[in-house]
């Protein structure tokens, strides 16, 4: 069987999975679709809330991201799983008592205000449709790989599937498809790790390999690896951060943003009762986990892999470094380029030392090379490094760092299936982010939007049809948005990890703690923190992230207190609390009913279900 | 009433001191180990690197783990103390 036929299989048969379940699992109620009918178990939900939580950029970014940035790239790691501390904690067991059905419906009820619901909306909805652009882009990019249909036709099939069991299945269809996604997901990831990791150090638990010796040259992988890429001129991979406060802040942004994203904030609204909301992020994090402890060791192998591949001579014990280094792969004969001197991918690659993974991944435009000093040998270093007595003119191979997951079955020669595995796997972790914030999505408009506030006599079945309607709108939305994806597309993450933090988080907080703050407090709290972070992003990446009106470049020299506009988010959470706190304490006391609602969220004791009012 | 009232306010008082001491090792081993006293571990070798690296990448994550099951548990606890459970 072709590996093409194969990867068609194992992703047909998973949609077949996806479909199946959406026609078991069809939403009768509103309470179905928003919150499940409020009878997930805490482990289900845990599942569940793995999948909604792990994206594409989880699954096939993170771990390039380890690969070339090391420990200073460990705040990925610790950022998106410590969030879940603080969601534990201080959001998720009070937002279950208080037993409704969206993240506006708390905000605008504990604040008295509809000024405030509103603003939780826009938060929500901007936060929400940024991130989904990027699912429907990644699932896209897998789409168009493994299927080998174009980069439409992907995001066409994959907002299909979206459709089909979201808009019927509402929360319940998409709970439990995405507990069959998790599934695919975490399989199609640990695989290769295992095979790798054992290939690698003999040891077969890829958490416990990575701090293993290595099987060819004798020592530590970690010090191999350091050895291996300071030769070529990179820092250290394990190299500690001069910026500390900024890997403190960008750490803490990514944690408030994670607890503060609304997908994730609502799934906890679907168990039965308060202290399985405990449970369940306990359960969630367990997870998140095996992908997260996985990652490390996924990215520092496969960044040991590819410079050995490059350079097999740096694999075993070397005596001598320089002889290594000029005995690099060879790669075939180049008759034309492109302007900027790059070869057509059938030509550089055509050489016995190419290894296969790197023909198939040439092609698809993610590996380019191009011969700088013309001497028949791939290098690949820091190019700003010096290593002309060497005789090299430059790095000549650009690797996309999203490579690392995808290819890291062929790089390790394993047989197809697992290929189409990490394909299903792929996909998987993109549709089931993408729903989960469709799903947030629609709820705000149909629910907070059209039911609370524009029209409150709206019948039961109005509302189910509103929200199926404004579900369809959503998908449509954020399909024309992967199809045309702003230029922007990857800073996009940090406006929505920076409003969810800055704005949702603080609010959530507050209405829970403190009894005395009032509506005037959050709503200026919420616009400081939302505004300021806007400011302090735009200021550096450009206003609307619209190329050359950034006031300023985005260098670490001009970052304030050399806090990066990606850790800003941390800044506007705590600028968000002082404004709240001082225009709180200058304006009235909320009235007694407000404390009261305040004073029964903080105590489990007769929450019941979730209920609509 | 009153009863009632001060036994919730003890509830709350025990649930916000539980939470000030997970958030405090919560704190303390991905802001501190991991990355703030990273140099003051670096003597502590663990499999090819220092004890901070180790943490940034694996053990604040575990325990984190540790951290919400433990509160759970002392939270489920408390609900049954207080008599404030479902």
């Amino acid at each position: 069987m072709s590996q093409f036929a194969i990867n068609l299989l194992f992703v047909g048969a998973s949609f077949a999975l996806y479909i199946g379940i959406a026609i078991w699992a069809r939403a009768g109620s509103t309470k179905d679709f928003y919150v499940a009918g409020g009878g997930v178990h805490p482990i289900t939900n845990g599942m569940a809330t793995a999948a909604d939580w792990m994206s594409a950029a989880s699954f096939i970014s993170m771990a390039g991201l380890l690969a070339s940035g090391g420990y200073a790239n460990s705040s990925f790691l610790m950022g998106w799983t410590g969030g879940y501390v603080i969601l534990a904690m201080l959001l998720a067991p009070y937002l279950r008592k208080f037993g409704k059905f969206t993240v506006p419906d708390f905000i605008g009820d504990r604040f008295y205000s509809n000024t405030a619901r509103f603003v939780a909306i826009v938060c929500l909805i901007v936060a929400s449709v940024t991130y989904v652009i990027g699912q429907m882009t990644g699932a896209g990019v897998a789409f168009s790989r493994f299927l080998e249909v174009s980069n439409t036709w992907g995001i066409w099939i994959a907002a299909l599937i979206v459709f089909l069991y979201a808009v019927f299945g509402g929360m319940k269809g998409i709970t439990y498809t995405q507990v069959a996604q998790y599934v695919v997901l975490i399989i199609a990831y640990t695989i290769p790790a295992v095979f790798i990791a054992m290939q690698l150090t003999g040891n077969p638990i890829p958490m416990f390999g990575m701090f293993s010796t290595h099987t060819e040259s004798g020592v530590p992988l970690l010090q191999k690896l350091d050895e291996v890429v300071t030769a070529l001129g990179f820092q250290d991979y394990t190299a500690d951060v001069d910026n500390k406060l900024n890997m403190v802040l960008f750490t803490l942004s990514l944690m408030v943003g994670t607890a503060g994203l609304p997908h994730v904030i609502i799934r906890f609204f679907t168990v039965p009762k308060v202290a399985d909301a405990r449970w369940s992020a306990g359960w969630a994090l367990v997870f998140i986990a095996l992908l997260y402890l996985t990652a490390p060791a996924v990215g520092s192998m496969a960044r040991l892999n590819l410079t050995t591949t490059i350079y097999p001579d740096l694999a075993g014990q070397v005596e001598n470094v320089e002889e290594a280094l000029q005995s690099s792969i060879q790669h075939g004969e180049i008759t034309s380029t492109d302007a900027q001197g790059y070869a057509p991918a059938d030509q550089w690659t055509n050489h016995p030392d190419i290894p296969e993974w790197m023909v198939t991944w040439a092609e698809t435009g993610l590996i380019q090379f191009r011969d700088l000093n013309g001497d028949g040998r791939i290098q690949m270093y820091n190019g700003s490094a010096d290593f002309s007595d060497l005789g090299w003119a430059g790095n000549e191979l650009e690797v996309n760092n999203d490579i690392m997951v995808l290819a890291n079955p062929e790089i390790a020669n394993l047989p197809g299936w697992v290929i189409g595995l990490i394909a299903a796997g792929g996909i998987a972790a993109a549709l089931s982010t993408a729903a989960g914030l469709l799903l947030a999505i629609s709820s705000a408009i149909s629910h907070d939007l059209i039911k609370t506030m524009i029209n409150p006599k709206i019948s039961e079945k109005g509302e189910m049809l509103a929200a199926r309607i404004s579900m369809g709108g959503a998908i449509l939305l954020a399909t024309y948005l992967g199809l045309n994806p702003p230029g922007f597309a990857a800073q996009t993450v940090a406006l929505a990890f920076g409003i969810a933090g800055a704005s949702l988080f603080p609010a959530l907080m507050m209405g829970i703690f403190s009894k005395r703050m009032n509506s005037k407090g959050a709503i200026a709290g919420m616009l400081a923190g939302l505004v300021s972070t806007l400011l302090y992003i735009f200021t550096y990446l450009g206003w609307l992230f619209i190329p050359g009106t950034n006031m300023l470049a985005n260098t670490p020299d001009n970052w304030i207190m050399g806090i990066s506009p990606l850790s800003f988010g941390a800044v506007g959470a705590m600028i968000n609390f002082a404004v709240a706190f001082a225009v709180s304490s200058a304006t009235e006391e909320p009235p007694q009913e407000i404390q009261d609602l305040v004073e029964s969220v903080r105590y489990p004791k007769g929450a019941g279900m979730a209920v609509d009012h | 009433m009153a009863d009632d009232k001060s036994n919730a306010a003890d509830y709350w008082k025990a649930n916000v001191r539980l939470i000030f001491g997970c958030l405090a090792v919560w704190a303390f081993v991905s802001y501190g180990c991991a990355i703030l006293f990273r140099p003051l571990l670096a003597g502590i070798p663990v499999g090819g690197t220092d004890l901070g690296f180790w943490f940034a990448q694996q053990g604040s994550i575990l325990t984190f783990i540790v951290l919400i099951f433990f509160y759970a548990w002392r939270m489920n606890k408390l609900d049954q103390k207080f008599g404030l459970g479902e």
